[in-house]
């Protein structure tokens, strides 16, 4: 089985549309950031890629950045997400609608 | 060692590649599994479970030293920090509630709309051949040393500033979390 950069590419691009659909579709505030979480994924899987391919370990350090970044923006999210527990005693991201309209 | 060279523009050939189209498919169904199971503990392990595929396609791309980040990093640093919040804000009633907003089925939708162009385009794609070199990604001065000191290598030397900019960004990440998780003095009505 030969594996091209394609395949790859087509990988990365299915698991960050599944991430992206998760942004966009999911109640629980904390399954938004795991899709989120999943869409850096795909991106650091595109960039491991491309930096084999291109025999080029810049694709490799941007990766590391991505992680460290993806962690602390973690870190800040769920920090958030208790926040919005302890005011609104629910975690519904369609009952979070005050600013709406 | 995966016989790249002998067919232009292979990432891994042979058994190299049946490795990695089982760990993408176990990648991509795990992914579906978070974004679609009700109960988010379950999400949380299935997250985990597709942190560690995705560990490993890095490491069948001679990314040893990023997989090993990544394992450490997300599957034992991330993971674990949303378990803890679960544990937190579980409530009895997670399981009964539905686990889409009202419009999934427009947003799928027009998410298969959005896909179907960009896949056939990257699927069809020629990019220019390049030679590939995977000692590159190991060699520090001409020497064979290893991926993590050839990552450290380049790190330390062409991307310090970035370093430093990503020990400031946790430090601001950190004080930040803590800022926001802490109970507020007066009650909100």
């Amino acid at each position: 089985m030969t594996i091209t950069i394609n395949h790859f590419l087509v990988v990365s691009f299915l698991l960050f549309s599944i991430g992206f659909f998760g942004v966009l579709v999911r109640r629980n505030f904390l399954t938004v950031l795991m899709s989120v979480e999943l869409m850096l994924n795909a991106v650091n899987l595109n960039l491991i890629a491309f930096s084999s391919r291109l025999s080029d370990l810049t694709g490799q350090v941007f990766a590391v950045f991505v992680i460290t970044i993806a962690a602390g923006e973690a870190a800040i999210g769920l920090a958030l997400t208790i926040s919005l527990f302890r005011q609104r005693r629910t975690l519904n991201v369609e009952e979070a609608s005050s600013m709406q309209g | 060692m995966t016989g790249a060279e002998t067919v232009p523009g292979a990432l891994l050939t042979g058994a190299a590649g049946w490795f990695f189209v089982v760990f993408a498919v176990l990648a991509l169904g795990t992914a579906i599994a978070v974004v679609v199971a009700k109960n988010p503990i379950h999400s949380a392990l299935f997250l985990l479970s597709s942190f560690l595929i995705v560990a490993c396609i890095f490491i069948l791309q001679q990314a040893e030293f990023v997989g090993a980040v990544q394992i450490l990093v997300y599957a034992g640093g991330i993971m674990v920090l949303f378990l803890f919040v679960i544990m937190l804000v579980h409530q009895r009633s997670v399981r009964e509630t539905v686990a889409f907003q009202h419009q999934w089925d427009i947003a799928l939708l027009f998410l298969i709309a959005f896909l179907l162009p960009f896949l056939y385009v990257l699927w069809t794609e020629r990019f220019p051949v390049v030679a590939p070199n995977p000692d590159a990604l190991r060699a520090v001065r001409g020497r064979i040393a290893g991926n993590t000191q050839a990552v450290a290598w380049v790190l330390y030397r062409d991307y310090l500033l970035p370093f430093e900019v990503a020990s400031v960004f946790l430090l601001v990440a950190m004080v930040g979390a803590v800022v926001l998780g802490k109970r507020s003095a007066e009650k909100v009505d």
